[in-house]
């Protein structure tokens, strides 16, 4: 277990409940989605698994450091006033590691997603696929153990959300961190993750959960087999019935 | 992505024509009515006045200038300092906010005379900084304190993920997170800066700031009028000028800030 969420539940004051009771137990190196309506407390769950926040009730637990956890965001969310290389560089800045390190760790995490070029360039020139890959490279530069993705291609176009979904895997292929990411996205969730978790409506229940049995990354052609679409079709389904419940 | 040339012409010849129309139907209508020339002069003759006291006028609003820019300056210093220590914790920027406002409301003219008399009474230039720079002061403040509470939530989390200080989130992130804020805030008070200063100076009413206030007094109790609104056009022009420089520096200093297509 790297980071557990057990019958938790989050409550604001003056909204009422936004989450649970929801249970999510992350094993280290796998990939899970969770999907469900927009506004059903996927986001406030990702938060509690990050640490950021403390359920009303239930539990959260985490075996990681906030130091060995990342956060992508459906923005970029990059300092406009630094260079890709100075937004790379925020998490390492902060924990004060040695300089010489941090450049080359900032410098190899560019590499990694692409953009060893673009280090002095800033936010505002960047395109939004570009940006937010200097957001994954700023979440990935720290070596996390638990990577937490918060819609994080919604904003893009159709292919370079396609093309930033297949980076992933590979991505992740190296260090094997854990991911969890939050998508409405069905087929992105079924193309990404080892399970696909369903949630209800707000406040988000457990409603289902589907296995994705196939080997990460994906063989070629993998959105044209029929473990793809099968898979796609049980948690469409389970999403529809996860609506119908709560309405 | 420069506009054609035939719009941007526009934008000078448009409000040049309404000038010209205006400073003809001045000068028309006063030698058409006879009036006397203290008491309205034409525009020809205020024009002849700029020209024959243009040293003068260049020295005095050199004056009102420098003192208003000092009085900036003063106010730059001590609202930043306020405003970063207000935001270090929300019960201290709920005390100062209220007491800023009050000094906002109060109005520049009624505190010339105290403020004059604190000054003393032979350094009316020291009187002029102040009151510039009191009406200064509150929109720096107030831009700084809003900007400083206006970061985005992720990166705030992004900070807090990362074991962020409060002093480290202050300076490295809500600081220039505010910075468009801070610079529209300066750019307000340089405007209110020039204001203010001419104000002091005409509520001190003293020769020793030789500032385009005294000027105007000087020339009102001669009841040489065309001088008097060349002083005038002078002080507009400088007023213009400060505020084209200052949308320049802003335009200048914030273009990272616009992020571009999403």
């Amino acid at each position: 277990m790297i980071a557990a969420l057990r019958e938790a539940i989050v409550e604001y004051p003056g909204r009422g409940r936004a989450l649970g009771p929801f249970s999510l137990t992350v094993e280290p190196g796998e990939i899970v989605a969770i999907v469900g309506p927009s506004g059903c407390g996927k986001s406030t769950a990702l938060r509690l698994l990050a640490g950021l926040e403390q359920p009303t009730s239930g539990e959260a637990e985490r075996a990681v450091g906030r130091g060995k956890t990342a956060l992508v965001f459906q923005a970029p969310t990059l300092m406009p006033w630094a260079d890709a290389a100075a937004n790379v560089d925020l998490p390492l800045k902060l924990a004060e590691r040695p300089k010489g390190e941090r450049a080359e760790r900032v410098a190899h995490a560019l590499r990694r997603v692409g953009l060893a070029d673009a280090a002095k360039a800033f936010p505002s020139e960047l395109s939004g696929g570009m940006a937010m890959r200097v957001s994954l490279a700023r979440a990935l530069v720290t070596e996390p153990r638990l990577l937490l993705l918060d819609e994080p291609f919604a904003a893009l176009d159709g292919l370079t959300r396609r093309r930033l979904v297949e980076d992933v895997h590979r991505l992740w292929e190296s260090t094997k961190p854990a991911i969890v990411f939050v998508t409405h996205d069905v087929d992105e969730a079924v193309y990404l993750a080892s399970r696909v978790v369903v949630m209800t409506r707000v406040p988000g229940r457990n409603a289902a959960e589907v296995a994705i049995d196939a080997p990460a990354p994906r063989p070629q052609g993998f959105r044209a087999t029929a473990l793809f679409r099968d898979a796609v079709e049980d948690v469409t389904a389970a999403l529809e019935r996860a609506a119908e419940v709560a309405a | 992505m420069k506009r054609p040339l035939a719009s941007r012409l526009g934008d000078i010849a448009a409000p040049l024509t309404l000038l010209l129309v205006l400073c003809g139907t001045w000068e028309a209508a006063v030698r058409g009515l006879n009036v006397p020339p203290y008491f309205l002069p034409p525009p020809s003759a205020v024009a002849a006045a700029v020209v024959d006291r243009l040293p003068t006028l260049l020295v005095s609003a050199w004056n009102t200038l420098e003192m208003a820019l000092l009085g900036l300056f003063f106010a730059s210093v001590t609202a930043m300092v306020i405003a970063l220590v207000a935001g270090l914790h929300h019960l201290l920027e709920k005390a100062v906010r209220p007491l800023a406002i009050a000094l906002q409301v109060t109005p520049v003219i009624a505190l010339a005379p105290m403020v004059s008399i604190w000054a003393g009474l032979d350094h009316a230039d020291r009187a002029v900084i102040g009151l510039a720079a009191v009406v200064a002061f509150f929109p720096i403040l107030s831009g700084a304190m809003t900007g400083l509470k206006a970061t985005d939530r992720d990166l705030e989390r992004l900070f807090r993920l990362y074991g962020a200080g409060t002093l480290q989130t202050l300076f490295r992130l809500r600081l220039p997170s505010a910075a468009p804020y801070i610079v529209q805030g300066h750019r307000v008070a340089a405007g209110l800066a020039v204001v203010g200063a001419v104000v002091a100076e005409l509520a001190a009413g003293s020769g020793a700031t030789q500032g385009l206030a005294w000027r105007m007094l000087e020339s009102s109790n001669r009841l040489r009028t065309a001088e008097m609104l060349a002083a005038l056009v002078v002080l507009v022009v400088l007023g213009l000028l400060v505020h084209a420089a200052m949308g320049l520096a802003e335009a200048q200093l914030l273009k990272r800030w616009r992020v571009g297509p999403r």
